[in-house]
Order: C-alpha cells, then structure tokens, then sequence
C-alpha cells in the first residue's frame, strides 16, 4: 500500500501533480469515461464517477484543475475489484474535472466540464 | 461511518459515507486567521481479510466523504470493514456484513 503522496496532493498545477503522480502527459481514451452533471448547482458536493474499460486498470485519480490543490483523489485497485468508482468533491469554480487511468503501467485520461453555479470552498 | 455490501449476480457493490470536516487549509475564520487543513488522507477497504480498495484522498473531497465501489465476490455474511486515517493521525474503522 502506498504512503499518501504528498508532492502530488500539494501540487498546484495540473503538471506537477502528474508528474508527481508518475503519470507523465496521459493519453486521452474513450474507454475512460466520467459521470458527473454538466452543471453543480453546489460546488461543495459535486458527485464524479470514474469507470475505466482498459484492461488491467490499476488505478484512478480525479484531478480538478481550478482548484488550489487539483489532485482529489487516487484509487488503487486491486484484481478482483471493478475499476468503477464514485466519490463526490468540492469545486470553488467552473472547471475541466480529468480522470487519470493507469492500465498495464500507463496513462490514459479523459476530462469533463463541470459548470459550477455556487463555489464550494470558499468561506 | 455508514457502510452498505450488497452481493448481487457475483459482485459486489460497496457505499460508503464518512463523517468528516475535510476542512481544506484554504478558509479563513470571521477573524481572518487560516482554518488549518484536516481531512482524511487514506482509506483502505477490506473482504474478510483481503483489501479490495486503498484510496488516498486530498482537501478537494467533500466533507463527509462518500464512496462507492464494487469488487468480484463477496457472499451475505462477509465482512466488509472500511478504516480511514486522516492528517492529524486520527483513524477510523467500521465493518458490516454483506447483504
């Protein structure tokens, strides 16, 4: 199990927390597929799932790029388990959510708009 | 933390909702002093004794963290236990059994 990468959830670029993930510049896939609304009237619970189609998926991360820390989370999975998972986060702003794939010691992505009505952390 | 397993045609799907601040780092108070960051950092879910997800989470997760995953297997009665630790080194562990 894997210690809690702290340079990736730290990160403040979408670079940097890739390139701390390992990820390098992913490939965009149609086998990675996001299911979340087009529009989150609250930005502080935005529900996002991730299903992945590609063979021998060993992990998910969801990466919300406007904000502070884009790095939400990142799932490892193991065999046995389906690579189909939903979570739900906090977006302060309108912006492109990306789910970060690695099947067979690569990287995919697909990315989505999120139109966020009211902003979920601020305060 | 409120856990349902539900085992259905061979498979089975896991929800989970946490009970968490997942306070950001990033807010400030009425007095303008930075609430400091508290949120869950790493989660691992067990079947009977074999992990079926480890997850690592950052401030951007809701608060009162949910989750939803499905694993291969799984029979009515098994246990399904769920433990967070989050970055104050508070931890957290639940079980059910699937349904």
């Amino acid at each position: 199990e894997a210690a809690w990468n702290k340079s990736a959830f730290d990160a403040k670029t979408l670079d940097t927390a890739m390139s701390a993930m390992g990820a390098g510049k992913p490939v965009e896939s149609a086998d990675v597929q996001i299911t979340a609304p087009d529009i989150a009237e609250n930005g502080a619970v935005v529900p996002v799932g991730v299903v992945s189609n590609l063979p021998n998926t060993e992990q998910i991360s969801i990466m919300i790029e406007k904000n502070p820390n884009m790095l939400a989370a990142t799932f490892d999975i193991p065999a046995g388990t389906l690579p189909d998972v939903q979570t739900r986060v906090k977006m302060g702003q309108t912006s492109d959510v990306y789910a970060v794939v690695k099947a067979d010691g690569k990287y995919y992505m697909a990315k989505k708009e999120i139109k966020v009505t009211l902003g979920g952390c601020g305060g | 933390m409120r856990i349902r397993a539900a085992a259905k045609e061979g498979v089975t799907e896991v929800r989970v909702l946490m009970s968490h601040v997942m306070e950001t780092g990033q807010r400030k108070d009425s007095s303008g002093a930075v609430i400091p960051a508290h949120f869950i950092t790493e989660l691992t879910a067990k079947h009977n004794d074999k992990v079926v997800l480890s997850a690592q989470f950052g401030a951007s997760v809701s608060t009162n963290p949910y989750l939803a995953f499905k694993f291969n297997g799984g029979a009515k009665g098994d246990k399904v236990a769920v433990s967070w630790v989050d970055n104050k080194g508070d931890s957290r562990t639940d079980e059910v059994q699937i349904s």
